[in-house]
């Protein structure tokens, strides 16, 4: 009997958890159609929260970045004021799925073009020319991409960096994998490791972080080219010429030019002439 | 369909996984074996140990656990297991021993439970015909302890085989991290994380069918 009583009770509440979230859901929806529709719904972005220097959520819950920058640039010329814009954490493996289902309108969080991508979302941009570089210590003699064979490397699992290192520039190096690039950093620090790679975009950003000023400098390898752009959900061209609009306009006022000062200057981060929308560097 | 596999070696991705898991579970069956001994043991400051090991490791995350093999042991303290020139293989020996340790505390309680089934007067006629307390623990209490736990046993082998793909947050070449490989590249989530889920599967179920039934022929009838 009292069994009985209690699993009344658990599916009740099950039941009203059920409703709750189904009603959560739709007025998501509602939001999310009405602002696609302009005017004064909210724009959701997907960025990266934990990229210092492009897109990280501050300890206060506010957001700082040239990506962050940039989309916001972006949503007003789309007409959504500050304000108006509701960050969305957008991880790199999801950054697909987050646009086709709509749960984003936008996305800028270091997102590189290339094929496989462009098949499943249509891009924006590019808004900035990156390189996988190397970040290492103030007084290292490495100078270029032979130099680091039998040298210890870091880099993210499964980043491209990573596989790129492996095939092409350093056969020979030892490859150091970490889930996240703040370890790679705090290897670095220890000497554990001699150079942390990936975008020198990324990793000037996490150079000119308080705690490591002045502690780690850029190789300037230049050992690849990437391409980010802003991601759009594939054929809604629209938005897609808006962004593109947006972007020629940011740099020809010289807001683009001030976004990269703000967010790359401390780490010595020599910044390529803004690229034209449309452009790809391969 | 399928040709996103292309040009990846996922078996190979999954052999690793196969070797971190059958390493790690024999280690932490031996170490968590040795813990539960320790914690029915007569002697106050082996009990002592056992538990205070028991109950901060099991409530560590093994992330943290695996990450501080990594971090802390190998680039901090300088513990390499023997392969200091080789971030492959060290990797793969500090995830193993993090995988040991984390797993064995599981093992202890499950053994501690198989032990709390064997009834007290087994002990005492091993006590009465003369047997210490290890042979006791070894020749009476244990093999029929043993008999008792295949079945909590074989949840804590499933559960270590799917903890390996924590393996990844240092680099380790499992299948976990050739998924995020394949992700980075391949931009389509969710038919190669089925693809994973699928090999998963094909690893965990055939070890859980076995060990049920290996539990069901075993078992002491009481």
């Amino acid at each position: 009997m009292k069994l009985r009583k209690v699993t009344a009770a658990s599916a009740a509440v099950l039941a009203l958890a059920l409703s709750a979230t189904a009603c959560g859901g739709d007025s998501k929806d509602d939001s999310g159609s009405s602002s696609s529709g302009g005017g004064g719904g909210k724009i959701k972005i997907g960025i990266k929260f934990d990229q210092p220097g492009l897109g990280l959520k501050e300890p206060d819950g506010s957001y700082a970045g040239f990506d962050v920058d940039v989309a916001t640039y972006v949503a007003k010329q789309l007409g959504y004021s500050a304000d108006k814009i509701e960050w969305v954490e957008t991880k790199s493996a999801d950054r697909e799925n987050a646009l086709s289902r709509g749960d984003v309108k936008l996305i800028a969080a270091t997102y590189s073009i290339n094929d496989e991508r462009k098949k499943k979302v249509d891009f924006a941009g590019p808004y900035l020319l990156a390189h996988q570089d190397l970040l290492i210590k103030k007084d290292s003699k490495i100078s270029e991409a032979t130099d680091l064979n039998g040298e210890k490397l870091c880099s993210v699992t499964g980043s491209t960096s990573a596989q790129n290192v492996k095939d092409d520039f350093a056969p020979k190096a030892q490859l150091k994998q970490y889930g996240g690039y703040s370890e790679c950093i705090a290897g670095l620090q220890s000497g554990a490791v001699d150079a942390v790679t990936t975008d020198d975009s990324i990793l000037a950003g996490f150079a000119s972080q308080d705690k490591y000023k002045g502690q780690f400098k850029l190789a300037g390898l230049k050992l690849s080219n990437e391409n980010y752009g802003i991601g759009v959900k594939k054929d809604d061209t629209a938005t897609l010429n808006k962004v593109n609009a947006a972007l020629t306009k940011m740099v020809s006022d010289g807001s683009w030019q001030k976004a990269v000062d703000k967010n790359f200057g401390p780490a010595g981060y020599k910044n390529e002439p803004a690229p034209k929308v449309g452009v790809i560097v391969k | 369909m399928f040709d996103f596999l292309e040009g990846y070696d996922v078996l190979g991705a999954f052999w690793m996984t196969v070797k971190l898991t059958v390493l790690s579970a024999v280690g932490s069956l031996i170490w968590g074996t040795l813990l539960a001994g320790m914690r029915v043991s007569p002697v106050p400051l082996m009990r002592g140990f056992g538990t205070a090991y028991v109950n901060i490791v099991r409530n560590i995350p093994l992330t943290v656990i695996i990450v501080f093999t990594s971090l802390g042991l190998a680039d901090i303290f300088g513990v390499t297991m023997g392969a200091a020139d080789n971030f492959d293989v060290q990797g793969f020996r500090l995830a193993v021993l993090g995988f040991t340790a984390y797993t064995a505390a599981f093992v202890c309680e499950a053994i501690r439970s198989g032990i709390n089934t064997v009834p007290l007067g087994q002990a005492e006629a091993a006590r009465a015909i003369g047997l210490n307390f290890s042979q006791t623990l070894r020749l009476i209490v244990l093999p029929q302890a043993f008999r008792a736990v295949i079945n909590p046993l074989a949840n804590v082998l499933i559960a270590l085989t799917k903890n390996t793909t924590v393996a990844a947050a240092i680099g380790v070449a499992e299948a976990a991290a050739l998924m995020k490989t394949m992700i980075e590249n391949e931009a389509q989530t969710l038919a190669i994380g089925a693809v994973f889920a699928f090999g998963f599967v094909v690893l965990t179920l055939p070890t859980g069918l076995f060990l049920g039934w290996l539990a069901k022929r075993l078992a002491v009838k009481r």
